[in-house]
């Protein structure tokens, strides 16, 4: 008997990354780029858009072919699925969104060797059937996705004063307290160090607030 | 079938290797002219720019079309040659040996004229480029504009902010006896009425250094040509 897509096994898929298996703050995968693009929310939108679309199709394609895959060259055919896909965007993006495509520069090619992506790959869509896999991907990618723009948006606020959102564009927000109060951004949060502080906290509250995460004492 | 097999890996990996191979040769080649055409108007934009024109994407190709009424290309002893300024790629010019080319744009505006000079250097992670542009008198900084490929967010990257580059206007490249000076990047700030510095970026040195290299290099080349 199939189960449905949406049974309650299937919607842990989904919710799991989001919170108490966040690849990101409980699995601490794809830490590189959480720190190299968290300047803007809108870079960091955008990067989560390519993760998600690149999760999603490197889990699915793998767990459709998850039985003609030869064992030893698995992880390579993993790499060239995910590398295929990581140009796609690359090209996608220079034609269609070229600003955000210059900011995000090296970052978008190093989705090849982002953890999370290979991580989910071996551990999941490899064993699974491709609906599974998708919703894994899904629930992955948003798990990222909502580390990024949360500390992009932190970083960006203390650090330039703006926030820059996809369509919308810059909007500024501490720059007229700046020119008045003599209040002075902190140049601190836009340099990578305040990225890794800022994930610190959010792993704190995080873990504060959710018993589950708290490992025992021995 | 035994997918383990030797004969089934190595046809596994030719099969998978053509595939992949095709699609990415079609999505590169169907997405290139509008790849091409948005560095073509970001080029023109960057023009555009130096002497304070600030156009969109899709305005750029008519503004340019509009403003920069000749474009040129020199020779090493600053004497008008051939060719379309536009097409020449500055960085292949100062590598090569023997013959170069060196485009300079020029804009009018109301019977204002500015001489709009590229640049290309080296900042601290990758290229950096950008525009330079004179007064008539062929000496005043009428403005410039920068860019670079992918200099630290927030230090280096912040050649192409509005701040960094206001300071450059008004400032000259020859001193007063005649003498060439360039324009430099200062670290610690440019001292106060100083007429061939500005001030660096914190914490983006290298890039800086890179900046006044590339002034200083590149402005060398058109220096016959200023003089005339």
């Amino acid at each position: 008997m199939s189960e449905s897509l949406f049974s309650k096994k299937n919607m842990k898929l989904i919710k799991d990354p989001l919170n108490d298996d966040n690849p990101i703050t409980v699995q601490v995968l794809g830490i590189c780029s959480a720190l190299a693009i968290t300047v803007k929310v809108e870079t960091a939108f955008v990067m989560a858009i390519s993760v998600l679309f690149v999760l999603i199709g490197a889990n699915v394609i793998v767990s459709l072919l998850r039985k003609v895959i030869p064992s030893r060259i698995r992880i390579i055919v993993q790499l060239v699925i995910v590398a295929s896909l990581v140009i796609l965007v690359d090209q996608v993006l220079k034609a269609f969104v070229y600003d955000v495509s210059k900011q995000l520069s090296v970052f978008v090619g190093l989705i090849i060797t982002n953890c999370i992506i290979m991580g989910r790959l071996e551990a999941f869509a490899l064993g699974n059937k491709p609906g599974a896999s998708f919703l894994d991907a899904v629930g992955n990618a948003f798990g990222y996705g909502i580390i990024l723009i949360v500390v992009a948006f932190f970083r960006e606020l203390f650090g330039s004063g703006t926030l820059t959102l996809p369509v919308v564009g810059k909007i500024e927000i501490l720059t007229s307290l700046a020119n008045n109060t003599g209040y002075e951004h902190n140049g601190l949060m836009i340099l990578p160090p305040m990225a890794l502080i800022t994930v610190g906290i959010y792993i704190w509250i995080q873990r504060s607030r959710n018993r589950k995460l708290i490992e025992e004492n021995h | 079938m035994d997918v383990n097999s030797n004969k089934y890996t190595i046809g596994f990996s030719i099969v998978m290797v053509v595939i992949v191979a095709l699609l990415l040769a079609f999505a590169s080649e169907g997405l290139k002219p509008m790849q091409n055409q948005n560095i073509e108007r970001e080029k023109m934009q960057n023009i555009l720019k130096s002497v304070g024109i600030e156009v969109t994407r899709d305005e750029a190709q008519d503004a340019y079309n509009k403003y920069i009424t000749e474009a040129i290309v020199l020779n090493d002893k600053g004497e008008k040659i051939e060719g379309n300024a536009f097409k020449v790629d500055v960085l292949k010019e100062y590598k090569s040996g023997g013959q170069k080319n060196f485009p300079i744009f020029i804009y009018e505006s109301e019977g204002n004229k500015k001489y709009i000079i590229p640049l290309v250097g080296k900042g601290l992670w990758g290229p950096i480029w950008g525009y330079i542009a004179l007064e008539e008198d062929k000496n005043t900084v009428a403005g410039a504009s920068f860019d670079h490929k992918g200099e630290t967010p927030g230090l280096g990257a912040e050649i192409n902010q509005e701040w960094f580059q206001e300071p450059f206007v008004g400032k000259k490249i020859f001193d007063e006896s005649g003498e060439y000076q360039s324009i430099r990047v200062i670290k610690g700030g440019a001292p106060e009425g100083d007429k061939h510095g500005v001030d660096a970026i914190s914490g983006g040195t290298i890039t800086g250094n890179g900046v006044t290299e590339m002034l200083v290099r590149t402005l060398k080349t058109y220096e016959p040509y200023l003089k005339s």
